[in-house]
């Protein structure tokens, strides 16, 4: 199994779609637990999504996303029901009787080559023993590095307070044994805690179930240590693609391409150095 | 309407794939960082840098007044810079925990101990200038600060291209020399301002040498990461970096005939120092932008997928499962 | 020094961590963190104080403040979930939302004063004791009533079972019978349904049992939403392989997790159900064996019965004058007429030869523990061929109701249909159950009584009642709302759903019992309940020679509920009003109706946590925007108290599993926050002392009342488990009971709620027991209590066929063991516990002796769940499809358009829309529903002031499918105008796929889904749904029709201020509304 540098199995999240009902106790959980400020109250419009994205004061976000699906798709497809003629108008309907609607909580992804991590100049970033990454506040300077570092536009900087906010998988719950705070309150166990190995375990089976029962859009996503983040600590169960729920379908950690921009700079430097030299040579003008 | 709130939209009309973002949302964080702070901080930084090498240059073969602006303007330019890299942070009161660690995987605090090095360096070497005290440390100073300064003016483009912004990002192996030219250019205007015709010689040479590799690294840089290259040509980005050109461009010539006017000299000093910090706005804007549009972050990486997918095909080995 | 070794970078070079990235970089806070639940001085066992799911929550306490709530893991039902609601309760808790100060209104004032605690309450309790005075009734039309109309109370829903035991002591005490509360608006359909075809008002079974079922029909419910910590049982049963059904006009965070969602009309759900009974008849696919043993299909009905299908969707009985059935002839062959609670006082009355009418008393629901009365010998036809047996009867009742008429009028397209009867049909039987799940969507309607009869009677035909994931379960929405039904701060009902006297002449305990109690069935011993009640109430001055005081009690004379009070006030005869925890003006129908009332009182008491709408509306409310209303000319004197939290106050919430748990304080209120109980025991005290001496025989009642609990802590708090223990009940030796078959009528036991005997057996607190889910089967009997007598699935009998063995291991929960000779399982046996199962009782045999082996309804008069009412109902003995009192179709089934005897009231303010055949019911086109949002509770005084629930739904908005917007261009995100002949509100639009047209006889209906928590005041505002909504009522319970109603809507915002009353008035005039729309009752 996967442990850290100081011994300990790998805890992560992994957060099942396919059993989500959209209740955002994740959402609140976490903020009670954590003290966030709450956010402003503007409908967006956005299905049942008023929470809109990952930042500074919103670490665990429900994505509700409407989709119109084709008939066959109902009878096949356990995640998409009938919704009723809709003869008034087919053009408006565009031959769809089907409606889905996912709900996914999304989260730091806390992965295994964390750029966040690797880009922070202070140190208030760092990898902890359960292999999770966390922001130490009193540490935090503000530089946004990070911000800019992540591929999936998790990290935040708290307006009025300057320094930069995300999941910590509740590092000082879990250090005492106890479940994150989204985890715990989560009613339907869409978000699971627990050891990376075994979920990862978990989710294969559940994604092979799905498939079993006609749901061919079950797929996981972070689960695979191959990809361009190493995998992640914290991973999902999806019913479409990526993007769909607003993640990004090929993660790459950017501190992947350092050596090589380490080089080429090096290699800029030099000809900095002997383009100006040079310019020094030749004819002295008089 | 369902489908248009759920974000399925068009890339663009130039028969790009169809893609589904969430609302249209950015996936990623525009930069924290303001323009002004970090752009700012690339040119100064690339000033002093160049400058410190041209004022060692300038000593060693005898141009002491050419010597004297770049040192002192070397120092001028690191100090703005040092401000603008504090002022840009959160929690400025916090600024010493960039030397909290020493992390090489950390570009921003690689860079704080570059200018740990770097800064007292070039403010030896300007004292020593300006008091005449210790002229021999003076120069050994300086002769550190040309080396570090080196660095100093092309670590800054590992600086943004070390991020998760396509447009940075995907410019990564032009940008260095695209910082280095950019870098030159603006000392050696900064040098055909301040030094005497009869100095000015090496200046003239740096600026034309500077100018044409900012162009022509910038002109590569502006054509790498397909669909995301259009953030360099569209909206303020692409203003900005064409008034650059035209403005290194025209300090280039001009410098070419500055020789026999000190006058115009000064106009091409004056526009190098502009198209160079107008490049590097240019560049920060283009990353901003580049954030802002969920295609510049998924249809890269479809791509990449697709390919990854085609290539596993042709080894009929099966590759990691598209997310 | 220190500092420079502390370098991280130091740690670099010296330690593993050469890069920086983890050990090195940590900071000391980071290596001392620790989570307050760590550090927490103690953590307390507590309850969540929102819906009736009742999920344990620990609360954390450090220094003497709450630091965290979060779920209790122990809990077999929540298992340490919390929903969004439950999460946010240390923000509902410790927020800075709540008011701590007591505030003053003067008559006519225009802002609040301050005002002490001690002078408020001395004040109050002069107010009661001034208006009770003036407005004492000895007599009513020459009977004795000895009570007052004059005052009258609402909330207890959200309250403890200890602090509705108090209000109802109190108040009756005082001769108030105006008592009610959020069960009347929500469930009370549900108690008399569930009463009459099973015995019992409750849910037949308990939330984790849904795990075991094979197919679940949700339906009228937003399980997915407004229970959500519940739903997990839902998901198990999805998870093993269960088809999940969900049955609801729009389609919710429920249907997006169903496996079959079915859009259906709102209004339509009796034909819905019909069909799929017909369905089960004429496929003959219902549980035979189960049918004839265990239901009344057998028994053969008088012949003087006349069906819906004889007289047109009317049955026999009909008095076309008073609105009234008269349900002799609905009895069955042989049995003579016992009255059964409501109707029997009119039953009594045409026995005693004097008209007059209580069949609009709400007594249909005194069935909440004990079915309504039949007496006599009935024949049985067990062949069922008989074709006046009751299932002759309901084959033919139903045989119109077929899938082309289902098609016809819910817009359910017969294909659907047929997926579902086959989904049903194929999960029911001996190896299989299907269990149903609704909630609020099917109480509140005109015929909300029938709705879920309709479910029972499919339910028993199927042979699902008493098994394991079977049943019906009816989902509350209130912490304590069950408990505020069984303990009830209702007008109609004493506790254990004994039900109050009505006004007779010379009635007494005798002649009472005599009316009431049944000669079969646990409902036999009535009067020991009711002696052991009075025994609790006035215990030693209860004594035989004075009938326990039976006088005592005030009298009914009709129906007293909380919408016939807003008549009272508004006629100026209700004059003092308490609001305990509950919000009308939000919350109720007709919400400018509630207002117009309340400003028509001497005086308002309103305990709350903030200043909710029902408390500011004297100087913002919509009628003061309108010009309708000015500050200045409202008397009303306004006292707002503020209440305590549960984290502040020990007491028991009893929950949709009808399961009592316990919550214990955990700290005490702040400033002149007070628990409920606290008030009404003060309040009481005060009133005791200012009333001591006098002669008045009205004072007695309050004089002799045992009132003297222990109170504990710096505020003089009530120990709430004295009250607890006098629920519970002793005997004459002081020992407390243990269940309620120990009960007496000769006055030798008190027990202040019959069914809830057994709650403190042994003097221990058995709803605080607390023993982990891990450690227990499902039924987790060792978590809380559950009435009655623990036993957690009810009728539990009838999960073993006749002869007492399991239908099939498969679904074996309690069988009869022979070698011990007693019933054994998974549960407590819901049966007289050694009664063999070929016991058969002679002719002579009368109370619990006359229960045959095969008789599993023990509550019930003749031990049979009820396919066929025979009494017990006042609009009928099988459900019939009417149309909602607003509806856009004609009853395709029956000229009858609308169930003939609901009540309605003509009034300004309260009109109804024309009938589909009059050209005006084109002004109000579309049909509207409402419904629970996840992240709101209930009117929203506790979540629209709490900032992390408001964030996450901030605004009110209207559902509108693509089709409705295009038609009537609505922008998304837009504004729109919402209007009824009630109201008019203004809503964000959401154009959303999930809507659906439905096409219903040819004809496309569009409908409109309204979220209801809404109201001017808090955090996040918006209009209230129900001023768009009338006062137009079941007539069985009184609750309102509120999840079918018609409306226009328009895009834009609504008109302001002034602008408002014309545009209404102009959409009642296009409409041709008069003061005679909409009020007819039989079509003739």
């Amino acid at each position: 199994m996967s442990v850290t540098e100081l011994g300990m199995p790998r805890m992560g999240f992994f957060t099942d779609t396919s059993v989500c009902i959209g209740c955002k106790a994740c959402e609140v959980a976490c903020k009670e637990w954590n003290a966030i400020p709450s956010g402003p109250l503007e409908l967006t419009g956005e299905s049942f999504d008023n929470t809109s994205q990952l930042g500074a004061n919103s670490w665990r976000h429900v994505a509700f996303v409407e989709q119109r699906v084709p008939a066959d798709r109902v009878a096949a497809d356990g995640t998409a029901q009938w919704a009723g003629d809709g003869v008034a108008d087919p053009g408006a309907d565009g031959g769809f009787d089907g409606v889905r609607w996912l709900m996914a909580s999304d989260v730091c992804k806390h992965c295994t080559r964390a750029a966040c991590l690797d880009v922070c100049p202070t140190g208030a970033l760092f990898r902890t023993e359960f292999d999770t990454v966390v922001v130490q506040q009193d540490v935090c300077n503000g530089c946004g590095y990070c911000v800019s570092a992540c591929p999936y536009g998790v990290l935040g900087q708290r307006e009025g307070d300057g320094r930069v906010f995300k999941c910590t998988m509740c590092y000082d719950r879990i250090g005492q044994g106890q479940e994150p705070a989204c985890a715990k309150a989560c009613p339907t166990k869409s978000i699971q805690f627990g050891e990376l190995d075994q979920l990862r375990e978990r989710a294969a089976e559940r994604v092979a179930e799905l498939h079993d029962r006609g749901v061919a859009d079950a797929r996981l996503y972070g689960a695979d240590p191959d990809d361009g983040v190493g995998g992640n600590g914290a991973f999902f169960l999806l019913l479409d693609e990526p993007e769909t729920y607003g993640l990004p379908p090929d993660p790459v950690v950017t501190t992947r391409d350092l050596p090589q921009m380490w080089r080429d700079a090096a290699l800029a430097a030099g000809t900095l150095l002997a383009g100006l030299a040079a310019a020094f040579l030749g004819r002295r003008s008089s | 309407m369902t489908d248009v709130r759920t974000g399925r939209r068009r890339a663009g009309d130039r028969g790009m794939p169809q893609f589904t973002s969430y609302y249209g949302r950015p996936i990623l964080k525009a930069p924290t960082w303001k323009a002004l702070d970090i752009a700012g901080y690339l040119f100064t930084g690339g000033l002093a840098g160049a400058s410190s090498i041209l004022a060692a240059g300038a000593r060693l073969t005898g141009r002491p007044r050419m010597a004297r602006a770049s040192t002192l303007g070397a120092l001028g330019a690191i100090g703005v810079s040092v401000v603008a890299l504090v002022h840009d942070l959160g929690r400025p009161d916090r600024f010493y925990n960039m030397l909290r660690v020493a992390k090489p995987t950390s570009p921003m605090n690689v860079g704080s101990w570059l200018l740990a090095g770097y800064g007292p360096l070039a403010g030896a070497a300007a004292a020593s200038e300006v008091t005449g005290i210790a002229p021999r440390l003076g120069r050994a100073a300086g002769g550190g600060a040309a080396v570090l300064g080196a660095a100093v003016a092309s670590y800054t483009s590992v600086l943004i291209a070390d991020t998760a912004v396509p447009a940075w990002h995907e410019a990564r192996r032009a940008m260095p020399l695209v910082f280095a030219g950019s870098a030159a250019a603006s000392a050696a205007g900064l040098a055909l301002i301040c030094a005497p015709r009869a100095e000015a010689g090496p200046a003239c040479r740096a600026a034309i040498g500077g100018a044409a590799l900012e162009l022509a690294a910038g002109t590569v840089m502006e054509r790498s990461g397909g669909v995301v290259a259009e953030t360099y040509h569209t909206g303020r980005a692409g203003a900005l970096l064409t008034a650059a050109k035209a403005l290194t461009a025209a300090g280039a010539l001009g410098a070419l005939a500055s020789t026999r006017n000190r006058l115009l000299g000064a106009l091409s000093g004056a526009a190098l120092l502009a198209g160079s910090a107008l490049t590097r706005f240019g560049i920060f804007e283009a990353g901003r932008a580049s954030t802002q549009d969920p295609k510049y972050t998924v249809l890269p990486q479809r791509e990449r997928l697709a390919a990854a997918a085609a290539s596993a095909q042709r080894t009929d080995h099966p590759g990691p499962v598209p997310a | 020094m220190r500092q420079f070794l502390g370098w991280p970078v130091l740690r670099q070079v010296a330690g593993p961590d050469r890069r920086g990235l983890g050990s090195a970089a940590m900071s000391r806070t980071t290596r001392e963190l620790m989570p307050r639940t760590v550090t927490a001085d103690s953590v307390v066992k507590s309850i969540c104080p929102y819906c009736a799911v009742g999920c344990a929550q620990n609360v954390y306490v450090k220094d003497g403040a709450v630091v965290q709530i979060e779920g209790d893991p122990d809990s077999p039902i929540s298992r340490g979930r919390l929903c969004p609601k439950g999460s946010a309760s240390l923000q509902l808790t410790t927020g800075d939302s709540r008011e701590h100060r007591v505030l003053y209104r003067r008559p006519h004032g225009t802002e609040w004063e301050p005002l002490d605690l001690d002078t408020a309450m001395d004040m109050v309790a002069e107010r009661v004791i001034a208006t009770r005075r003036a407005t004492w009734e000895w007599e009513s039309d020459g009977k004795r009533t000895r009570r007052t109309m004059g005052i009258a109370s609402l909330g207890g829903a959200t309250l403890d079972n200890e602090e509705n035991y108090l209000i109802k002591k109190l108040f009756t005490a005082l001769g108030v019978v105006q008592v009610e509360n959020q069960a009347r608006v929500c469930h009370s359909s549900t108690v008399a349904a569930l009463g009459t075809s099973f015995g019992r008002g409750g849910s037949t079974t308990y939330l984790q049992d849904l795990q075991r079922a094979d197919c679940i029909i949700i339906e009228g419910s937003n399980f997915a939403e407004a229970h959500p910590v519940g739903f997990q049982w839902v998901m198990e049963a999805k998870a093993k392989g269960a088809t999940i059904i969900h049955v609801d006009p729009r389609f919710s965070r429920t249907s997006a997790l169903a496996d079959i969602y079915v859009p259906i009309r709102a209004g339509t759900d009796i034909a819905w159900l019909g069909g799929l009974i017909n369905y089960v008849l004429s496929t003959e696919k219902y549980f035979r064996e189960y049918v004839v043993n265990y239901t009344n299909a057998a028994t053969i009905v008088g012949e003087k019965f006349a069906d819906t299908e004889d007289l047109d969707g009317l049955f026999s009985g009909l008095d076309r004058g008073t609105r009234s059935y008269d349900p002799h002839s609905w009895q069955y062959e042989g049995g003579e007429v016992a009255a059964a609670s409501g109707e029997r006082d009119q039953q009594y009355q045409d026995l005693a030869g004097d008209g007059g009418s209580g069949s609009d008393a709400g007594g249909s629901e005194s069935h909440g523990s004990g079915g309504a009365t039949v007496r006599g010998s009935w024949r049985r036809d067990e062949s069922l061929t008989d074709p006046r047996c009751v299932f002759q009867i309901l084959k033919r009742h139903y045989s119109r109701y077929t899938p082309e008429m289902v098609e016809r009028i819910c817009g359910v397209p017969q294909a659907v249909f047929h997926r579902v009867a086959a989904a049903i049909t194929e999960n029911s039987g001996r190896e299989r159950t299907t269990a149903f799940a609704y909630a609020v969507g099917w109480t509140q309607h005109t015929v909300g009584v029938q709705y879920i009869r309709a479910a029972s009677i499919l339910q028993l035909l199927l042979g699902n009642i008493g098994r394991p994931g079977g049943g019906i379960m009816a989902l509350r929405g209130h912490a304590s709302i069950q408990g505020s039904s069984d303990i009830p701060t209702l007008f109609n009902l004493l506790p254990g759903y004994i039900p109050m006297p009505h006004a007779h002449q010379h009635e007494d305990l005798d002649s009472f019992v005599a009316a009431d109690a049944a000669e079969r069935g646990y409902w036999a011993n009535m009067r020991s309940y009711l002696i052991s009640l009075l025994k609790a109430y006035w215990g030693g001055a209860a004594t035989a020679e004075n009938d326990f005081c039976f006088d005592y009690l005030p009298r009914l004379t009709g129906s007293h509920s909380t919408y016939e009070t807003v008549q009272a006030q508004l006629d100026g005869t209700c004059k003092g009003y308490f609001l305990l925890g509950e919000n009308p003006a939000v919350g109720s129908a007709n919400t400018s109706l509630q207002r117009r009332g309340m400003a028509n009182l001497d005086w308002l008491v309103v305990r709350d946590f903030s200043l909710i709408e029902s408390a500011t509306w004297w100087k913002d409310g919509p009628e003061i925007a309108t010009g309708e209303m000015r500050t200045e000319d409202i008397g009303t004197e306004v006292f707002f108290f503020p209440a305590a939290a549960h984290t502040e106050k020990s007491g028991s919430f009893t929950n949709t599993n009808r399961l009592l748990q316990w919550h214990f304080a955990a700290v005490e209120p702040q400033g002149d926050a007070r628990s409920d109980m606290w008030f009404m025991l003060h309040l009481g005290r005060r009133i005791r002392e200012k009333l001591a001496g006098s002669t008045d025989p009205a004072d007695r009642p309050v004089l002799d009342l045992t009132w003297n609990y222990p109170t504990e802590g710096a505020l003089d708090e009530p120990v709430a488990e004295s009250v607890l223990a006098e629920i519970n009940g002793w005997d004459s030796s002081g020992e407390y009971l243990s269940s309620y078959e120990q009960l007496k009528d000769d006055g030798s036991t008190s027990c202040g709620c019959w069914i809830y005997c057994g709650c403190y057996a042994d003097g221990i607190n058995q709803p605080a027991r607390r023993k982990s889910h891990v450690l227990q089967s499902i039924s987790s009997r060792e978590w809380g209590w559950a009435w009655p007598a623990n036993r957690r699935e009810l009728y539990n009998r009838a999960s073993a066929d006749p002869q007492g063995k399991p239908w099939s291991q498969a679904k074996a929960l309690v069988w009869w063991d022979e070698a011990q000779g007693r019933w054994v399982g998974d549960d407590v046996p819901d049966f007289p516990p050694t009664r063999r199962p070929d016991y058969r009782p002679d002719d002579e045999a009368s109370g619990v002796e006359a229960l045959s082996g095969i008789d599993p309804f023990i509550m019930q008069a003749d031990g049979k769940g009820w396919l066929y009412a025979p009494s017990g109902l006042t609009d009928g003995p099988m459900p019939t499809h009417y149309e909602p009192q607003d509806s856009p179709m004609r009853n395709l089934l029956y000229s009858q358009q609308r169930n003939p005897v609901r009540q309605v009231f003509s009034r300004p303010h309260n009109r109804y829309h024309p009938d589909p055949t009059e050209p005006g019911t084109a002004v109000y086109p579309y049909v509207i529903t409402t419904y629970r949002l996840t992240e709101h509770f209930t009117a929203g005084a506790m979540s629209r002031w709490q900032p992390y629930l408001s964030e996450l739904q901030p605004e009110f908005f209207c559902e509108v499918s693509p089709q409705l917007a295009a038609a009537r261009g609505l922008q998304h995100r837009n504004w729109a105008t919402i209007v009824t002949a009630r109201g008019a509100v203004e809503a964000r639009v959401m154009v959303t796929s999930r809507m659906t047209p439905l096409t219903v006889d040819g004809r496309t209906i569009h409908q409109i889904g309204l979220p209801y928590h809404w109201g001017p005041n808090g955090l996040s505002t918006g209009d209230s749904m129900n001023e768009l909504s009338a006062v137009v009522l079941d007539p069985n319970v009184h609750i309102q029709e509120v999840k079918a109603l018609t409306a226009d809507i328009r895009p834009g915002r609504r008109p302001r201020g002034a602008d408002l009353p014309p545009f209404l008035e102009e959409y009642r005039r296009r409409a041709g509304i008069t003061e005679r729309t909409g009020m007819e009752g039989a079509t003739t």
